[in-house]
């Protein structure tokens, strides 16, 4: 048995790695895949372009519009005079953000009135607008304060206040501390779910297609002629893309480490053990759907229809708690919601076995269950 | 190039489309249970943020402040805490984002008109869900800090405080900030690349490796006709996915469609004959089945989904990322798209998108043809 199953596996690295093109195809995607979301996948707002448009002209008017620029979140792109070129700019996206300065602004601070701000935000991308309306309205916020403070001392000084005014005014001050990513950058987020999402490419995608290429081929046939029994051929079958799949997650952790400087606080021991675990789903889902696909235009067909909903509800780009309820039961039936959390730990917040086994252990429990239905069902097929 | 020739390539194509049964209904449904996912599951948004409250004061003073986020739906207090261990432990499970301390000597400093603190500490791994959390929280500890001072000042008899200056704030386009009105029309986009990548990449690609492209080239079909027949089989199917997106996402998830139905389809036909040639070129090229999908998925899905500014903004990328996703026709579809459907724009404002698709479609559709002829002779 051991003679025949190590032949299988020779004769698919052999396959698979004979193509130049295959073999750059098995290695580059990972890191190409990890370094588009490493650069590109940010939902951070860092700069956001802003048009400035100023019917007060005063120092005061000035003095807000230096507290947008000097917030370092905002780059003044434009200064539109009507309201057409206003709404130009926001129709063909050149700016996230228009602030209005009404006639008048000074005059109503100086007087103690309060005056408006407008502030017209392109809500196209809701995610940016609701950064960028909270970065504004604090811009104003902290302004308004600044402002409240004058006018304090002002009546203070003037001593012609209608009423007595109290130089003691509480403040509050909010100090925020972010835990395991302190600098808040998506890329520490998303790059730990990429190492997910590989391992599933590779391993699931390939093990399905790879067993119904020899169906729609017909080398199928020749295989069962030979002494392989089907435990072999399932076994040569998959176990070489499982190799791939972990020596690509390793490959893809060093890039993450040494290129993005991605902060790993956990055991990778841990994470390869919790690895190979995930390995027994992905690789018992390719087995099944090469069971019910001739063609493999069907197997990847399939494979996606799947891949997509389970990626997608996994918790990798999406938050599971932001789901409605109903949904949120339903992923608990998602083993990559499971493998992801686990992945998250490791990476971010240093957790271990005792804050992760309830996700190994449903990783272990899908994993039994699908490579043991699946192998089932592959050997009946075969029979 | 011979009209007859052509329908009948088209025709075998689609015949081989119609005759998969289970292909062509998972290319029908995907598009569905993408919409239906990100319409009902999948959103951005963030509110119930699940919060601890760790009061070292206990008194009224600090109460009122507490009873400020207990007031807000950004926030959902889960319960209060003795120490920060629990909130830690809690933190780690991710069972709680946020947990809010409020200092031993809050009430103190607060009555006596100084600086009092308060302390927020949020999980920070999902970086884009805490800092808009913490945007929420910064909103109500600055108007709570506005209503205290003018308070203070009141009760010690003077004149009430105004605020100044207060942001109006007005939301464009999308003005209850829904995710799901940019993301559907994203959707299609992305859609319409999955179906070109993952059907179309394959197409040429199975002829060789089942040995049946031999016996199409004994036929007197030419190249071009080829690429163009396998084209417009793939086409139909493309539009059809299409037009089930635009119909769900207008009819069941309300998306306003604001601007005209025509040059939305028009654009639409544009863009998906640009994404087929694509898939064809890299299906001339690859000769096996498994690499075609491996190179599909690497230069028309991945890119469709990540570069296209669909759900990541552009503008927020490092330079040469930008650069390269000019490159990546579904950046100018994504654009061109939420301009019909959220803003109701038109060639006017969108003609630089669309003769971008023009020559994007116009130059790989003749890369393509070029490379079948090659791999022919």
């Amino acid at each position: 048995m051991w003679e025949r199953l190590m032949e299988i596996i020779r004769k698919e690295f052999r396959q698979t790695f004979r193509e130049p093109r295959m073999r750059t195809m098995l290695f580059l995607p990972p890191i190409i895949q990890l370094l588009v979301f490493g650069y590109a996948v940010n939902l951070d707002v860092g700069h956001s372009s802003m048009a400035w448009m100023d019917q007060d002209r005063t120092p005061q008017s000035r003095e807000l519009l230096a507290a947008f620029e000097g917030s370092g979140r905002f780059d003044i792109r434009a200064t539109p005079a009507n309201d057409s070129e206003v709404q130009a700019l926001l129709d063909a996206n050149k700016v996230d953000m228009v602030v209005r300065v009404l006639p008048g602004f000074q005059r109503d601070i100086e007087r103690g009135r309060s005056t408006a701000v407008q502030i017209l935000i392109n809500g196209t991308n809701s995610n940016t607008a609701s950064i960028v309306s909270g970065y504004a309205s604090s811009i104003v916020a902290n302004f308004a304060g600044q402002a409240m403070q004058v006018q304090n001392r002002n009546l203070l000084t003037a001593r012609m206040a209608p009423a007595p005014v109290h130089p003691g005014v509480p403040q509050l001050n909010l100090q925020s501390r972010a835990w395991f990513n302190p600098d808040l950058l998506s890329r520490n987020y998303f790059v730990p779910g990429i190492v997910v999402n590989i391992i599933m490419q590779i391993t699931l995608m390939l093990t399905a297609m790879a067993i119904v290429r020899e169906k729609e081929i017909g080398t199928m046939e020749q295989l069962m002629v030979t002494p392989i029994r089907p435990i072999e051929l399932m076994l040569g079958k998959t176990l070489p893309f499982a190799l791939v799949g972990l020596v690509d997650t390793a490959l893809v952790i060093m890039v993450a480490l040494l290129l993005f400087h991605v902060p790993f606080r956990g055991s990778v021991l841990l994470l390869f053990a919790c690895a190979i675990l995930f390995l027994m789903t992905t690789l018992g889902a390719g087995l099944f759907i090469s069971t019910i696909s001739r063609t493999q235009q069907q197997a990847m067909m399939t494979t996606f229809l799947f891949f997509q909903p389970f990626f997608l509800l996994s918790g990798f780009a999406f938050p599971i708690r932001n789901m409605p309820q109903s949904i949120q039961y339903l992923t608990l039936l998602d083993p990559l919601r499971y493998f992801i959390e686990i992945v998250r730990g490791l990476f971010l917040k240093g957790t271990g076995v005792a804050v992760l086994w309830p996700q190994m252990l449903a990783l272990a429990i899908f994993g039994i269950v699908i490579l043991s239905l699946s192998a089932m069902r592959f050997r009946k097929r075969l029979d | 190039m011979s009209w007859r020739r052509l329908k009948t390539v088209a025709k075998k194509e689609l015949l081989h489309i119609v005759r998969d049964v289970r292909s062509l209904t998972l290319a029908l449904a995907l598009p569905m249970v993408m919409l239906l996912l990100f319409g009902y599951a999948l959103t951005l948004d963030v509110d119930r943020i699940p919060t601890y409250i760790y009061d070292q004061d206990r008194t009224p003073q600090s109460r009122e402040l507490i009873d400020q986020f207990r007031g807000s739906t950004y926030f959902q207090i889960l319960g209060a805490v003795n120490g920060y261990r629990p909130a830690e432990l809690a933190m780690d499970k991710s069972a709680i984002l946020l947990d809010i301390v409020v200092p031993r000597d809050y009430a103190r400093r607060l009555l006596a008109g100084q600086e009092a603190d308060v302390q927020l500490l949020i999980d920070g791994s999902d970086s884009n869900t805490a800092s808009i959390a913490l945007g929420y929280a910064q909103a109500v500890i600055q108007t709570y800090a506005a209503q205290l001072r003018s308070d203070a000042q009141v009760r010690k008899g003077g004149q009430p405080l105004r605020v100044p200056v207060d942001p109006r704030i007005r939301v464009w386009y999308n003005s209850d900030l829904k995710s799901k009105n940019f993301i559907v029309p994203g959707l299609i986009a992305v859609t319409m690349m999955i179906i070109a990548s993952m059907l179309s990449s394959l197409t040429i690609a199975r002829e060789w490796e089942n040995g049946t492209m031999e016996q199409l080239l004994s036929t007197p079909v030419r190249p071009r006709e080829l690429v163009l027949g396998k084209l417009l089989a793939y086409f139909a199917l493309g539009i059809t996915d299409m037009l089930i997106c635009v119909i769900v996402g207008v009819f069941i998830f309300q998306v306003p469609l604001r601007g005209s139905v025509w040059f939305l389809f028009f654009t639409s036909c544009l863009f998906l004959f640009g994404a087929l040639s694509w898939g064809i070129f890299i299906s001339a090229t690859a000769r096996t089945q498994l690499l075609a999908f491996q190179m599909g998925m690497l230069s028309s899905f991945l890119p469709g989904y990540l570069l296209s500014g669909f759900i990541y903004s552009i503008q927020n990328m490092p330079k040469v990322i930008q650069a390269v996703s000019a490159l990546v026709p579904a950046r100018y579809f994504v654009i061109i798209l939420n301009g019909i459907f959220l803003k109701g724009v038109g060639l006017r404002v969108l003609w630089g998108e669309v003769s971008m698709l023009v020559v994007y479609a116009g130059l790989v559709f003749v890369a393509a043809s070029r490379k079948m002829r090659q791999k022919v002779a």
